[in-house]
């Protein structure tokens, strides 16, 4: 066991740090760090940039695009963006689909989807939920049939983030009602430009439309997109659930309690700051500590080839700190997390903030986060999954 | 000791029920909140019609003389609906004060038009710096011939922009956060050299940012004693926060049903999630919340008007804190076990949440109370 980063992780560290300084805009950043909305364009710029230096997809085959990084340096990659507060990177494509399509995927398909994935060009988003399929997502109703060369979709997907930007949408429909529900589903590729697709928004607590609902009516979808074997999709969506849930969130929550931190030294409580307040200082640490523990469960995984059980404890610990660390901050700006303003949301609001500046995104942060309980399984469910697969209960 | 309503408080909840189940269906509300005032002057004036506005005031000023469980109880109701009408600003704190510490003329003049809905008060006390702690003060109110020039800026004041009068609290002697000499002065909205900056709130109310530069009051705009102003908003808030409570019972109770009727209808592998015992113990939880909710709030509603101040204290800082842990467990619980619809916009669920999120601020948050507590 050995606890210090190798001289060369740290030159790689600095050479992360050092791209980030010379590439990553200010008032880019500033949107970042302030939480201020971020446009389509915003995200596309920094995966060019990133694939640009060709580290944009480097969990990749090499052959791919991918590099050959240690478990150390992906972990070292991912926080040093975090920390910098560059754009996240908009896991749909790189991280979700591209992973499926060159594991499971035919030589074609990986020619086909991957390079403009690589570049930025296709948005993709994720077409998994449905109305009645939320936790058992194996009860997903959208139908694809079999006509010639076409399968015909019918059917509604929900709660798809940012579709209203995407050229592409990858599926989970039932091709077959035979046996368990598990066996009857397919992944599809499908173009968001096909006729009979509609986007809807879904406006979300927090006043933001990030997520959509997506109709499919008799949508004509070429078999070559399908991945893999027909009816064997739920082993495809399985893999790429992993990837999905095994996101690295140490950086985000360090960024947090950056943030925090700032508030909480801003913050009057009488005399002093808010900061030095005795009790406020103890959940503070008590944060801290938490967050550090995390850290090292996920240091501790590190060397997994493959994300498995610990994605699903990484999920859970990970998302109730992103939820309690949006909530010390709205408790910091007290009454200041009452105002809404939703244009003070976007870079150049030309009207001097009501109250402190950093208080405006608290209270519609907090609210958005209650969204990382539920998403890419909801905390029950990630439960359910250790009960079985690890404990054998 | 006896816990049931009175024949006329059955009778009062029994028509805020009908209100609310007539004008505040869920898109009627949403259509309140977007609107230009953000709340209804219709049901406003229904509520001085059915004597609601007059509930608290005394008897020889045109009000009813009800006490702190009737307001409890039509507050509860208007919590079950999320009613946006400024009542805790201008009947339970503005009313409340002009009662506590009026003079004759003041209440003479102002309690009638209050309970007849022909007159609206907001409260201005919180400043940038001062947090919950209602005695940090630094808007100043110095003394310019027979009366005062106030100077100064309060932050979120809530339901300023439809007010006629503000009531604001201002240091006319001592240091930022001394207890002795703070004042309160009823201001004219529309008097010159007050400017205020108006915006919505994120649960769906309104607020502003008031400035005042040189506002010149006469010294019957004084409300209280000169330099007396702390323990008169001691007592105002602590009614105040009687009322939240109950506010804060209704909105967890709509919750704690909806989301049981919910997990029971739902069907996610082949059965209702009401059937998973990990969802029954949550359920359970909530449900223990709001009955632990429940009895914090009579408690404080039977003690808010208790002789002993320090009694008085704890009784109100110890409900706050309830609440406080209530509110946030069955309101982030109740987002949680509606999934992904507990998300939207488009459910009730989402603007009860944060209701609730928001009343815990309100006066002062869990940590503020705790701490005032142990501090008595």
């Amino acid at each position: 066991m050995d606890l210090e980063f190798r001289d060369d992780d740290l030159a790689f560290q600095a050479e992360v740090r050092a791209f980030i300084g010379a590439n990553l805009p200010l008032d880019l950043q500033e949107k970042v760090s302030r939480g201020l909305h971020l446009e389509k364009d915003d995200y596309v710029f920094w995966q060019q940039k990133l694939n640009g230096q060709g580290w944009f997809a480097p969990h990749w085959p090499e052959d791919l695009g991918g590099v050959k990084w240690t478990p150390t340096q992906h972990f070292l990659f991912q926080n040093e963006q975090v920390e910098a507060n560059c754009p996240p990177i908009m896991p749909f494509g790189v991280r979700m689909v591209a992973p499926v399509i060159f594991t499971y995927g035919s030589m074609e398909q990986k020619q086909r989807f991957l390079p403009s994935i690589l570049d930025s060009t296709a948005w993709w988003c994720q077409g998994y939920s449905e109305p009645g399929a939320g936790s058992d997502l194996a009860s997903l109703q959208t139908k694809a049939v079999r006509d010639g060369d076409h399968y015909v979709v019918n059917g509604a997907k929900t709660w798809t983030t940012l579709a209203q930007h995407a050229d592409w949408i990858f599926c989970l429909v039932r091709t077959s009602s035979e046996g368990k529900p598990q066996e009857g589903i397919s992944f599809l590729l499908i173009d968001m430009t096909s006729p009979g697709i509609e986007v809807t928004p879904i406006i979300t607590i927090d006043g933001a439309h990030e997520v959509n609902s997506v109709f499919f009516t008799d949508v004509r979808v070429p078999v070559e997109n399908r991945i893999g074997e027909e009816n064997k999709g739920w082993t495809y969506a399985k893999f790429l659930l992993l990837f999905e849930r095994s996101n690295s969130l140490t950086g985000s929550l360090k960024q947090q309690l950056h943030r925090l931190r700032a508030v909480a030294g801003q913050e009057r409580l009488g005399a002093q700051s808010l900061m030095a307040d005795p009790s406020f200082a103890a959940k503070l640490a008590d944060y801290e500590v938490q967050l550090r523990t995390y850290e090292f469960l996920e240091l501790r995984t590190l060397g997994n080839s493959q994300p498995g059980a610990e994605a699903s404890y990484l999920k859970i610990i990970g998302t109730d700190l992103q939820q309690l660390a949006s909530e010390l901050t709205l408790q910091a700006v007290a009454y200041y997390g009452n105002p809404y303003i939703r244009d003070a949301l976007v870079l150049g609001y030309n009207q001097p903030a009501v109250g402190p500046d950093y208080a405006a995104p608290s209270a519609p942060q907090y609210f958005n986060y209650r969204k990382t309980a539920i998403y890419a399984g909801s905390n029950e469910i990630q439960r359910n999954i250790l009960s079985k697969a690890v404990l054998g209960m | 000791m006896d816990f049931s309503l009175s024949e006329e408080q059955q009778m009062l909840k029994d028509s805020v029920q009908r209100f609310v189940r007539d004008e505040y269906e869920l898109e009627a509300r949403r259509k309140l909140v977007a609107s230009d005032i953000g709340y209804s002057e219709a049901n406003w004036a229904k509520m001085a019609e059915l004597g609601w506005l007059a509930l608290s005031l005394p008897e020889e000023y045109g009000g009813i003389g009800g006490n702190a469980v009737d307001t409890m109880v039509l507050m509860e109701e208007f919590g079950r609906g999320l009613v946006v009408e400024p009542y805790m600003t201008s009947i339970i704190i503005g009313g409340g004060f002009l009662m506590a510490g009026g003079s004759a003329a003041q209440k003479t003049v102002l309690l009638p038009k209050l309970a007849a809905g022909e007159l609206k008060l907001a409260f201005a006390y919180a400043e940038r710096q001062s947090r919950f702690d209602l005695n940090d003060v630094e808007c100043k109110a110095e003394k310019s011939g027979d009366g005062y020039t106030i100077t100064g800026h309060k932050g979120v004041v809530f339901h300023a922009a439809t007010a006629d009068k503000i009531i604001v609290s201002a240091r006319t002697s001592g240091g930022s956060r001394d207890e002795d000499g703070i004042t309160l002065f009823l201001v004219d909205n529309n008097c010159s050299g007050l400017t205020r900056r108006d915006y919505p709130t994120v649960d769906g109310l309104r607020a502003s940012e008031v400035e005042m530069d040189g506002v010149t009051v006469g010294a019957d705009a004084v409300l209280g004693s000169v330099g007396g102003g702390a323990a008169l908003m001691e007592e105002v808030v602590g009614l105040a926060i009687a009322a939240i409570c109950a506010e804060a019972v209704g909105c967890m109770d709509v919750l704690q049903e909806t989301t049981n009727e919910y997990l029971k209808t739902r069907v996610q592998f082949g059965v209702p999630l009401s059937k998973f015992q990990v969802l029954q113990h949550r359920m359970v939880d909530m449900f223990m919340e709001c009955e632990q909710a429940r009895s914090m709030c009579y408690m404080v509603n039977l003690k808010v008007g208790d002789e002993d101040p320090v009694e008085r204290a704890k009784s109100v800082s110890a409900a706050k804190v309830q609440i406080g842990n209530s509110g946030r467990f069955v309101g982030q619980q109740s987002v949680q076990l509606h999934g992904g619809m507990g998300m939207t916009d488009e459910l009730h669920v989402g603007h009860y949440f944060k209701r609730l999120t928001m009343i815990d601020t309100m006066f002062g948050n869990k940590d503020h109370h705790l701490k005032r507590y142990a501090d008595l």
